[in-house]
């Protein structure tokens, strides 16, 4: 210990933005419980519905839709079970906290560049009886940017409800609810500088809301459950500092580094539109197993895909929709924040060619 | 505990952060951000770890394997996975769901959605003092009945369920029991209560760690029967999947260390507090009912109802003193509460009821001076309605 650990695992989870901290210290004082008459319960009340009506502003929606969640795993499920399971249709790249409810024979086609297919989407949407549609806005494996206000446009077209998994977009591509088209979207807190523990649905006005848990009237009955105001504060405190998650130069250059080190075609979906804070790598010839062991070695935290059920390589599933299946187990996944600095780029690339040439040598 | 110049004494709504666990959650805002469930790197396993040590110290109270205690976001979430996680569990043998009029509604509600799954809901009535009608439970005990749902300590009234006298109807006749404890844990001694128990309900932010996190018990044989309740990324033994909080695991899991260092002296001071209640009631003009038995109950608990006056009145008049009429859950439905009603409480006197709760924090001076504003709000609240 003691050498700088560069984390390079953001998409996984991020350090809490210093507003966020700022918040939940005031939260710390915060005694009552929100649903309490007395001025106590009333403090702790006031103080979520400040945060509702940030989040709100900040997807051009107003406080009414939003639902506060335990992260973005409820507001998935939430969405996705207003229908029944056979009326799910979701692409076939989704984070596994969606594909876990639906049907494979349901499964949206996906092209080799790892963006749905409009077309067989169109053709199957057609004929499916009117469901609910399910669409990440950005992949937490590759960073590409998913259309799903044209695949909303398709869906609503045949009647079809739509929701949209944006926990890994939030904050890094700008969301107005209105353009996205999604009567549903999924947000989450701690991929932005937030708590873990706290998320979001965002539901369109007037849809009468089927609760997933059964209990008392908090969130208007569509989540009971007493809140977890602290989370929800440093919720809001992470919204003031969104701006350092949004799509700059600075993102753009640290990926463009990586890609021309590496080379375009070890770049899972490298053709395609994505965010420069996520990208798939791959090392040939070596598997990503050994890669994360060299990497945490040498100090740098990168993975091989979701971090979900310990031990299980998740994600994988998405290289294989896109026909990289063969190869899947040589990728490993790098995302950024604001923390991240060109020096651990660079750092990173250099462990990454002391990588290859070892196992050059050793083969 | 004085906030803003008021007494706060709702300690059954939510508690205070205790200092120290507060101080276990520090760490994880800070430095130690990593994701619980990365597997390939120095953060996530230190957040792994942390997690472990939080689950070791909440089991630990419950005498329990860690290995079978699964985190949720609180007890609500606790209760309606137990629930409907075993009605999901039994769809191909359609049968019968108990539970206790005086129940939290959302162990109720969720043994009434357990309807939808084909199942039917029995509630059994209760005494008139609160405790379990262990004939009527008895008799209600038909062959398809397969869960059981009875909390340890009521969230509002406080009475103690005697559990271990249910288990002994229910164990013969291989039913699972569900105990929801998020009341008892920490306050009453529950090292042996899973003992009795198939699956126990805590929470967190009753006994002074963050709101948001709670923790489910389940035993080897009741998981057997159990649907997982929230699909995903397969965490907590699949059960209930998404991303945990170490911040908020290591705030509970301290929690759940001191309240069990300072169960008998909070046990103590409890029966002082309520002696001092009973007996400042008692000397103050008009007639009041103590709700539920003064014995088999929670002491920190004091729930009663004032004749010759009602909640509004009450609630309005009490302005300098943080309790309730109710569970908080409730607290903006209009009407008596249910489980007031449960006990055969007249309408009109359970409309004026104070639910008292006193904690670690409350002293014997804040315990006068509530004393001294309930009498105030009573003499206030009485002389405008005998005006009317």
């Amino acid at each position: 210990m003691g050498k700088e650990l560069i984390y390079l695992d953001y998409a996984a989870t991020a350090p809490l933005a210093e507003t966020a901290k700022t918040a939940m210290a005031d939260g710390f004082a915060l005694v009552g419980n929100p649903s309490s008459v007395h001025r106590a319960g009333r403090a702790a009340r006031d103080a979520i519905s400040k945060v509702r009506e940030q989040l709100a502003a900040a997807l051009g929606t107003t406080p009414g839709q939003v639902v506060f969640t335990s992260g973005g795993t409820e507001a998935n499920a939430l969405a996705l079970t207003q229908v029944p399971q056979s009326k799910r249709y979701v692409s076939a790249i989704e984070h596994e906290a969606v594909l876990s409810w639906t049907l494979p024979a349901y499964h949206l086609p996906v092209t080799a560049h790892g963006i749905i297919d409009l077309e067989g989407a169109q053709a199957r949407l057609s004929s499916w009886e009117p469901g609910l549609v399910s669409l990440m806005l950005v992949n937490n494996a590759t960073g590409i940017i998913q259309p799903v206000t044209a695949l909303a446009e398709i869906a609503h077209a045949h009647g079809h409800l739509v929701h949209c998994d944006g926990v890994q977009a939030f904050g890094k591509v700008p969301i107005d609810i209105a353009t996205l088209g999604a009567d549903f979207l999924t947000v989450s807190a701690h991929k932005i500088g937030g708590p873990k523990g706290i998320g979001a649905l965002i539901v369109k006005d007037g849809f009468a809301l089927t609760a997933l848990l059964q209990g008392g009237g908090q969130e208007r009955r569509r989540r009971p459950g007493t809140e977890n105001v602290l989370g929800i504060l440093g919720f809001g405190g992470a919204l003031e500092a969104i701006g350092d998650y949004a799509g700059s130069a600075h993102y753009d250059a640290l990926q463009a580094s990586i890609e021309t080190h590496v080379g375009a075609a070890h770049v899972a979906g490298s053709a395609s539109s994505r965010v420069p804070h996520i990208l798939s790598v791959r090392m040939a010839g070596v598997k990503n197993q050994l890669q994360l062991m060299r990497f945490d070695l040498a100090g740098l935290c990168v993975s091989a895909g979701s971090a979900c059920s310990s031990g299980k390589v998740a994600g994988n599933h998405v290289l294989e929709v896109m026909g990289l299946g063969e190869s899947a187990e040589e990728y490993i996944r790098l995302s950024f924040g604001p923390s991240t600095t060109s020096r651990h780029i660079a750092q990173f690339l250099s462990v990454w060619d002391d990588i290859r040439a070892s196992q050059k040598a050793a083969a | 505990m004085r906030i803003k110049n008021a007494i706060y004494m709702d300690y059954q709504s939510t508690t205070p952060l205790d200092p120290v666990a507060k101080a276990a959650m520090l760490p994880f805002m800070e430095d130690k951000f990593g994701n619980p469930h990365s597997s390939s790197h120095r953060f996530g396993w230190e957040a792994e770890a942390a997690v472990d040590v939080a689950r070791g110290q909440v089991a630990s109270v419950l005498d329990v394997d860690p290995a079978h205690l699964f985190f949720t976001s609180g007890a609500t979430e606790s209760n309606n996975m137990a629930i409907k996680g075993l009605a999901l569990g039994h769809l191909q043998r359609p049968g019968t769901i108990i539970t206790l009029a005086s129940e939290h509604s959302c162990v109720l509600e969720s043994v009434r959605a357990a309807q939808t799954f084909g199942h039917v809901p029995e509630i059994v009535p209760i005494q008139p003092n609160g405790l379990v009608d262990l004939g009527a439970l008895e008799a209600a005990l038909t062959t398809d009945v397969f869960l059981v749902s009875v909390m340890a300590v009521n969230n509002e009234i406080g009475t103690i369920q005697p559990l271990e006298k249910i288990a002994s109807l229910l164990k013969p006749r291989g039913i699972l029991l569900h105990c929801d404890a998020a009341q008892a844990y920490g306050k009453v001694p529950v090292d042996t209560l899973a003992q009795h128990c198939d699956l126990i309900s805590l929470s967190a932010h009753k006994i002074y760690g963050p709101k948001g996190i709670g923790a489910l018990y389940v035993s080897a044989e009741a998981q057997r029967h159990m649907s997982p309740h929230m699909s995903g990324g397969g965490q907590e033994g699949h059960l209930r999947s998404g991303t945990l909080a170490p911040a908020l695991c290591a705030g509970f899991g301290a929690a759940a260390q001191i309240a069990a260092e300072k169960l008998e002296g909070e046990q103590t001071r409890a029966q002082r507090h309520f002696e001092m209640l009973l007996a400042g009631l008692d000397a103050m003009p008009g007639d009041y009912v103590l709700n539920g038995c003064a014995d088999t109950r929670l002491k920190s608990n004091v729930n009663v109802s004032f004749h010759g006056t009602d909640s509004a009145r009450l609630m309005a008049n009490v302005r300098r003193l943080a309790v309730s009429s109710g569970a908080a859950c409730a607290s903006a439905k209009e009407g008596p509460s249910y489980v007031l009603e449960a006990l055969g409480v007249p309408p009109a006197l359970a409309e004026a009821s104070l639910r008292i709760g006193t904690g670690r924090f409350t002293d014997d001076s804040q315990v006068s001076d509530a004393l001294g504003y309930i009498e105030d709000a009573l003499a206030k609240s009485r002389k405008r309605s005998w005006s009317q």
